[in-house]
């Protein structure tokens, strides 16, 4: 058989895609073509599932016909299997891409006389591939060759055989195996295929199963290496990989509005970035899910589309609380633009719940999501899960520019600054709600504690819920710490008293120099009038010395006038 | 395929051993995959055994499914050589080159399992 890839890998191994949603993405392209796979795994894992899928897939899409040998079920009950999942192998056989043989083994209905082989098997596949030119084949489960035939020398020999057989027809060909203990498969089946080996897992814990997948061994080529959980649904098998979207999504530019205009102001006056993930945590009572409904409000205002996911409260019980306090969501409802979609997380598995989560986005297609609250589906100790699943709604919304508000319960006592759910880093915008405890009374306090790709505030202040929805109030910050609360309004009417006790002082020191300069005038306008007094005083006297020396002259001057005599006045008494 | 029918004899007289019914007709079909050294030998130790156990009574069919490979999903065939026991009912099914007589005649009820 041909192989083309060289040392260096490239060219690459050549692949036959799956069709699988997230399988080929693994698998980087597919199984190994002309090469056998092993898909193994416990019961009910899904292994004859994938298997089909593999064949139908490969009929429908890449028109390449297939084989299916079933060991295990008959044809009917085979079609009856698989028709809930949207696959016909009844018309697939009528239009001659899909041949399935179901190989009936019943050991106790066989004596082994002696030498033999399984050349009758060889035919049987040689003849089903030559007849629709099948270029995939499926042996479900071969391992069933076992319980039929009690020689298993002559088995492994002819198992060998035909693997090689099949790899000289150039089909790609997919095995199932049961999983063994501390093997992969019951009778080592691994050791016959060694180009790719997958294994399915069916975990339950905490009551909630997860099908997972993992691709131990691909030779020739890269793949990824976790265990990627998985999903069979009504419409077959999806793998859903976490590598699926990676870091190459565009940041956006554009902002959108938080609803509340105050912490608009706090996000460097313009609200989230459009695409963000948001998170709201903080602890119970916090205003958490009024911030979202708020957000999810002002959304629908604008005309966008909110797909609201509730997994603590009913549509209805949101609605009748958010209007409690002026927020109305139930318009929004009517006319579509917001979706609740209410789910318990107990009710299924993660990975349901992720796959509902994707489906649903992918029909609303909303450009906001809200998940209220995303911890709740931390159940247990189920958190690597929890984080995982969370990352990847991260991921994918980011991928689909979906702007994401989500709320995380901090519980009691715990940190903080700390989400239970370990998502904080993948988070651009984290707003922290928190109580403070101050003078007997409970208060709200909000602060952001990160906001990537802005200028946020720094304050905390203080919320308030109020019948016109949440208000956002400045905190007193001053010696006595953060005062929030009747504490702060006490505070602030002590300040006010003061700043009354001041003014009045200043009036009073005023009035007091005003007085003392009337004082003063007073004082200046008595000193004054006593002068005047004085000099009034002084003229008087001098007015009557004059007198007297006018009239001694003018006496002197009639005396003499009455002597006939002559008169020289006396110079003193001119002057 | 029938490439091969044995003759059966003309007077079923003998009535040997054990626990097989009379007169009744076996129909035995050999599915053998081209002339390989296990289906000769599967033919020559089944012919032996039926003359030694069904002189006159039998009917061996061989069908080589590398001439008509269909047949070998039609007729639930795995292992090569496979004798099938048609007659009388109920089916048996014989596989390997039947050299282990005991297990042959166990098979083919022709001797009881003890």
């Amino acid at each position: 058989m041909k192989k083309v890839s060289s040392r260096n890998g490239n060219p690459h191994l050549s692949k036959s895609p799956t069709g699988i949603q997230g399988l080929d993405e693994i698998t980087s392209g597919g199984f190994p073509k002309g090469r056998t796979t092993l898909i193994c795994g416990s019961a009910g894992c899904g292994k004859t599932l994938l298997a089909i899928e593999f064949l139908v897939r490969g009929a429908r899409e890449f028109n390449e016909p297939g084989v299916f040998v079933a060991f295990e079920e008959t044809n009917k009950e085979l079609t009856e299997n698989v028709i809930s999942l949207g696959f016909d192998l009844e018309e697939l056989a009528r239009q001659k891409k899909i041949v399935v043989d179901h190989v009936h083994l019943e050991r106790s209905e066989i004596e082994e006389t002696g030498e033999y082989d399984l050349e009758g098997l060889f035919i049987r596949i040689g003849h089903a591939i030559s007849t629709i030119g099948a270029k995939r084949v499926v042996l479900d489960t071969i391992e069933s060759l076992f319980s039929g035939f009690s020689n298993p020398l002559i088995l492994r020999a002819e198992l060998r055989r035909l693997f090689r057989w099949l790899k000289e027809k150039g089909v790609t060909t997919v095995i199932t195996g049961e999983r063994g203990d501390g093997t992969l498969t019951r009778q080592g089946l691994e050791e016959y295929v060694s180009d790719c080996v997958i294994i399915l897992d069916h975990r339950v814990t905490e009551q909630t199963s997860t099908r997972r997948i993992r691709v131990v061994k691909y030779r020739g080529s890269t793949h990824g290496t976790n265990e990627y959980p998985f999903l069979i649904d009504e419409t077959g098998f999806s793998v859903i990989p976490i590598t699926s979207v990676g870091l190459t999504y565009e940041a956006a530019t554009g902002r959108i509005p938080s609803g509340v205009d105050d912490l608009d102001q706090m996000l460097g006056g313009k609200g989230y970035f459009v695409g963000s993930s948001i998170l709201v945590s903080g602890t119970a009572g916090t205003g958490k899910s009024s911030l979202a409904a708020h957000f999810s409000e002002s959304v629908c205002r604008r005309g966008e589309k909110v797909l609201y996911f509730s997994l603590e409260e009913s549509p209805s019980q949101v609605i009748r609380n958010m209007g409690s306090i002026g927020i109305s969501l139930a318009p929004a409802m009517k006319t579509g633009l917001l979706m609740f979609h209410a789910m318990r997380p107990t009710f299924c598995g993660l990975e349901m719940h992720l796959t509902t989560m994707h489906r649903m986005v992918e029909a609303f297609n909303p450009s906001v999501v809200i998940v209220d609250p995303i911890n709740s589906f931390l159940t247990g100790n189920n958190e690597l899960e929890a984080k995982s699943m969370s990352m990847r709604l991260i991921d994918y919304l980011k991928a689909r520019k979906i702007t994401a508000l989500f709320t995380s319960l901090t519980t009691g006592g715990s940190q903080l600054e700390r989400t239970d759910i370990f998502i904080s880093s993948l988070i651009d915008t984290w707003i922290l709600l928190r109580d403070i405890e101050l003078g007997g009374e409970r208060n709200r306090g909000i602060y952001i504690l990160k906001s990537r790709g802005m200028a946020h505030s720094n304050q905390i202040r203080e919320f308030l819920l109020t019948d016109h929805g949440i208000k956002l109030r400045d905190v007193y910050v001053g010696m006595e710490g953060v005062l929030t609360g009747s504490a702060r309004q006490a505070q602030e009417a002590r300040e006010r008293e003061d700043s009354i006790k001041r003014s009045l002082e200043i009036d009073g020191r005023k009035n007091a120099i005003l007085r003392k300069r009337q004082v003063m005038e007073a004082r200046i306008a008595a000193i004054k009038a006593e002068f005047e007094a004085e000099e009034a005083e002084s003229l008087k006297i001098l007015a009557t010395d004059q007198d007297k020396i006018d009239n001694i002259d003018k006496e002197r001057a009639e005396m003499a006038k009455s002597r006939k005599a002559g008169f020289e006045p006396s110079l003193e008494n001119k002057s | 395929m029938k490439t091969k029918t044995s003759e059966p004899k003309a007077h079923p007289t003998d009535h040997k051993k054990s626990g097989n019914k009379s007169a009744d007709k076996w129909i035995l079909r050999l599915y053998i995959a081209g002339q390989t050294s296990k289906c000769q030998t599967a033919f020559i130790n089944l012919t032996k055994i039926c003359e030694e156990q069904l002189k006159g009574r039998y009917k061996i069919e061989i069908i080589d499914l590398l001439i008509d490979p269909k047949l070998s999903r039609e007729h639930q065939i795995l292992a090569i050589p496979t004798l099938v026991r048609k007659l009388p009912v109920p089916v048996r099914k014989i596989i390997g080159d039947l050299s282990n007589t005991e297990r042959v005649l166990i098979g083919l009820d022709l001797k009881s399992r003890d």
